[in-house]
């Protein structure tokens, strides 16, 4: 399990590898954080159900990071943990867990305006999850 | 990641390359480059993604690219595309996610020397007041509802009208500040919201304010028509319509993806989602984005206010005396709905911009009446180590681009490559032994937006100078720089 950055002129673009799908969105999730803040500095005091409806998993997969990326701008809360607790062709449910982001103790290190479906792919290969996503930074 | 494909080229002259019809492309492409750029271009998926565009239903004339033209999502950056009225579609992704992202100028009464010893002290306190990087905000300026809707109707001249700036400002924007069918029932809760504590904040990435100066001056009587002479001191504003643009642009490419497939069009790329111009979806999309294009255009509109206000505190001067008066705001990420002239008839079309610049020409109606006889002034900003440049639209633009150019340099390194290539380097310290004093929200954005992680914007401008669809006025180089 885990992900990677992957090199895109103008955007930012992960890859995320992992044994089954729930794994999948809990490390693309991460991956999201993991830009914006130093993660190591991002301790579990709350947590947030989060639901999102779309058709499809890849769908689904923009439409939960953008869920959390609206968590953080609009409420303020920064994410260091994920369990997903449902997933199928239309709905994803969850929980992320973290902080409210606090300037003195979160450098941000990368605003993030939106999560696209440009080259959007999640892909089974080997009997192992892969997927990639492009950022608009 | 998705192999490069090779796309077939032909040179047509020493500006100019044609994208042939192969596939399912229903026109041909063409991109504005010099063979040196080409070379570049080639190594990301750019033309293939002008290929995409040339997929889409109704479009008229070429899938254009600027020679800034680099790898987006969806349209490349520096496409244009016209779609006709009737029988073409609209697409959030021929527009992005930072819509009505632009770019405005400010002359000023000044002279380069006059300022010279008090950048600091004019940067220093830009910071301050105009609220750049993540989650700042000023706390002067909190919107209720009611006038967040005529923000979004109003646009330029809701601020105006609120006391940030002068009526006399509107005549200097594209589209007067105001784009007219703006409804903003068709933004989302969730739009709102993310733009509510935006109005009046710079974000972060490539948006910025510089004060900088008339460097070199190519068109003596265009520069003395448009206000501009050696050593002036001006300022450019560069910023967009924030978290409500991104989520308007977000909602509407989730409609437009049942949109796309309720009418059976075929999409080469899910980011090109679109809906038939004439349809429910193509008309709500046209007026949600009117309101995020109004919302940029008073955010650029409060800005400038308080630029003026800086310069007020810093040089104890008042506005007869630092006249900075607005020369002009474009937009470069939009779609607006024009009349061109096709092949002798006029038609009615939908022009995609997607970091790409309206250039019309002299004489044509939608140029202010101080620019009719120079044409319409087109403002392409650099990096924030080398230079800027003042343009103005021409014929040639018109008739070949629908009355488009460039829009900036373009970047050649990604964010990730440019900050390894800053490591360990003082860029501030560098571009302060050049004269250029950078301050910014996060160092961060400082090592992402180093001076060669783009293009070098004179080559972007010869080309489109060269090739006609866009005449150099003058070249601005940078003193002070802010940045999110």
């Amino acid at each position: 399990m885990g992900y990677e950055l992957l090199d895109h002129t103008a955007d930012l673009m992960i890859r995320v590898w992992s044994a089954d799908v729930k794994g999948l969105f809990q490390e693309a999730a991460r991956a999201l954080f993991a830009i914006i803040t130093d993660l190591e500095k991002v301790t579990v005091h709350l947590s947030r159900e989060v639901a999102v409806q779309g058709s499809g998993r890849e769908e689904l997969l923009v439409a939960w990071l953008s869920e959390l990326l609206y968590l953080y701008e609009v409420k303020g809360l920064l994410f260091c943990d994920f369990a997903l607790t449902e997933i199928n062709e239309k709905n994803v449910k969850g929980v992320a867990m973290g902080e409210a982001f606090d300037e003195g103790r979160h450098p941000i290190k990368t605003g993030i305006k939106a999560v696209t479906y440009h080259q959007l792919e999640i892909k089974e290969q080997d009997g192992r999850w892969q997927a990639q996503v492009i950022f608009d930074i | 990641m998705t192999e490069k494909q090779s796309v077939r080229l032909e040179k047509i002259d020493e500006y100019r390359w044609l994208i042939p019809r192969e596939g399912g492309m229903r026109t041909e492409g063409m991109v504005y480059a010099d063979e040196r750029m080409m070379g570049a271009i080639k190594q990301d998926q750019s033309l293939q993604q002008v290929r995409n565009v040339a997929c889409l239903p109704g479009i008229v004339g070429y899938s254009l690219a600027m020679p800034d033209i680099h790898w987006g999502y969806g349209f490349p950056i520096g496409g244009v595309a016209a779609f006709d009225e009737a029988e073409g579609v609209v697409s959030p992704g021929g527009v992005g996610y930072d819509i009505n992202c632009g770019v405005r100028l400010m002359g000023s009464g000044l002279e380069r020397t006059e300022i010279q010893g008090k950048i600091k002290g004019i940067v220093d306190t830009l910071l301050v007041n105009i609220p750049s990087g993540v989650g700042s905000h000023r706390k002067d300026l909190r919107l209720d509802k009611g006038q967040q809707r005529k923000v979004l109707q109003k646009g330029a001249q809701w601020a105006v009208d609120q006391g940030y700036g002068r009526w006399e400002d509107l005549e200097h924007i594209e589209e007067k500040g105001r784009i007219s069918n703006a409804d903003p029932d068709l933004v989302s809760p969730r739009a709102l919201e993310r733009g509510r504590a935006q109005l009046g904040t710079l974000g972060s990435g490539n948006h910025f304010v510089e004060v900088g100066y008339v460097a070199e001056v190519y068109d003596e009587g265009a520069a003395r028509g448009l206000g501009l002479a050696k050593d002036q001191v001006t300022v450019i504003v560069h910023t967009g319509s924030r978290g409500l643009g991104h989520q308007v642009c977000d909602d509407s490419i989730r409609v437009m993806l049942q949109a796309a497939q309720h009418y059976g069009i075929e999409l080469p790329d899910k980011q090109l989602c679109c809906a038939p111009l004439g349809s429910k979806e193509g008309q709500e999309y046209l007026a949600a984005m009117a309101c995020a294009a109004n919302f940029a255009f008073a955010n650029r509109q409060i800005i400038t206010h308080w630029v003026r206000e800086t310069f007020e505190q810093v040089l104890h001067m008042g506005p007869s005396t630092h006249r900075l008066d607005l020369i002009y705001d474009v937009c470069h990420n939009i779609a607006k709905m024009e009349t061109h002239a096709v092949e002798g008839k006029e038609r009615r079309l939908c022009v995609h911009r997607k970091g790409a610049t309206r250039a019309f020409p002299p004489h044509h109606p939608d140029v202010p009446a101080v620019y009719q006889e120079i044409g319409q002034p087109v403002l392409i900003p650099g990096d924030m180590g080398r230079c800027s440049y003042v343009l103005v639209g021409t014929q040639g633009a018109y008739e070949e681009t629908f009355g488009s150019t460039c829009h900036g340099a373009g970047r050649v390194m990604s964010r990730h490559q440019a900050k390894k290539s800053a490591r360990g380097r003082r860029v501030t310290q560098e571009l302060e032994a050049k004269g250029i004093y950078v301050r910014a929200a996060s160092m961060g954005t400082i090592a992402e937006e180093i001076p060669e992680a783009y293009k070098d914007v004179s080559d972007v401008v010869d080309v489109v100078h060269g090739a006609g669809i866009g005449k150099k006025v003058v070249q601005l180089k940078p003193m002070g720089v802010i940045k999110g």
